[in-house]
């Protein structure tokens, strides 16, 4: 299998756009042949780093290093950063407005859905510059 | 069951039709999509009363085949529109969304 770098620029202002890079690396990863349940968790822990990027972040990059052993995700913004981490990795803890909820985001899910489908996760992130993950995924668990 | 029996089942009307022969044994109902994202077990079906794009979205990344708008919820263009690029059947019943899942347990599907 040959390896792969991929670049995706979220946009910030059109949530109904959210998902299109995860989508994106969904498809490249299937024609690959990639292990059907890493595809399957590149792409959750991907699409809820797109989804908390348009409702916290006004968008930002993401960036993708496919390899026959992981697939690598670092997904980098420039929002307002992260207050309180240990809250933010809390199930249910949500800072995200009402109007998010609405759309059926902002459960207080993202960070912990994003830890429990990637291997490894690494957040770095300074209040006021914006905040970047660290996600990797295995092919083999 | 298929994507057929459900349809009968629901009495609902198909508004995007991908595979309705494909056999479906579990589905998820909620109106909230990360918990949906939180709770992955190969269910195939998704019963909403949500109506945007990333309902579509949240079901492709789960590999769902079927997406049930429940409470008669007139279905947006853009969600259709997307459910055919991705090839997911869209369905909308007239029930509510309690019913809608009591009506396919009782009928074999799981959770």
């Amino acid at each position: 299998m040959s390896s792969l770098s991929l670049h995706y620029v979220v946009p910030g202002d059109d949530f109904t756009r959210a998902g299109e890079a995860s989508s994106d690396v969904k498809n490249k990863l299937k024609k690959l042949g990639y292990n059907s349940d890493a595809i399957r968790r590149v792409a959750i822990a991907m699409y809820e780093a797109e989804i908390n990027m348009v409702i916290h972040a006004g968008g930002g990059e993401a960036f993708v290093e496919v390899s026959p052993q992981n697939v690598e995700i670092q997904m980098v913004d420039h929002g307002p950063g992260i207050a309180d981490i240990e809250k933010a990795m809390q199930a249910g803890y949500s800072t995200a407005p009402d109007k998010v909820r609405s759309l059926g985001f902002g459960a207080g899910m993202g960070l912990p859905n994003i830890a429990k489908y990637s291997d490894t996760l690494k957040i770095e992130t300074e209040v006021g510059k914006g905040t970047t993950l660290y996600m990797t995924v295995l092919a083999n668990r | 069951m298929n994507v057929r029996d459900i349809i009968s089942i629901l009495e609902a009307e198909v508004i995007s039709e991908g595979d309705l022969d494909i056999e479906v044994k579990t589905a998820c109902g909620s109106d909230m999509m990360s918990d949906v994202l939180a709770f992955v077990k190969d269910q195939s079906v998704l019963l909403t009363g949500l109506m945007n794009p990333q309902v579509v979205r949240t079901a492709e990344m789960m590999d769902m085949h079927c997406i049930i708008f429940v409470r008669g919820k007139e279905v947006d263009p853009m969600v259709i529109q997307l459910a055919k690029q991705k090839e997911i059947t869209i369905l909308q019943t007239h029930y509510r969304m309690f019913t809608a899942c009591g009506l396919l347990y009782v009928n074999g599907l799981r959770g």
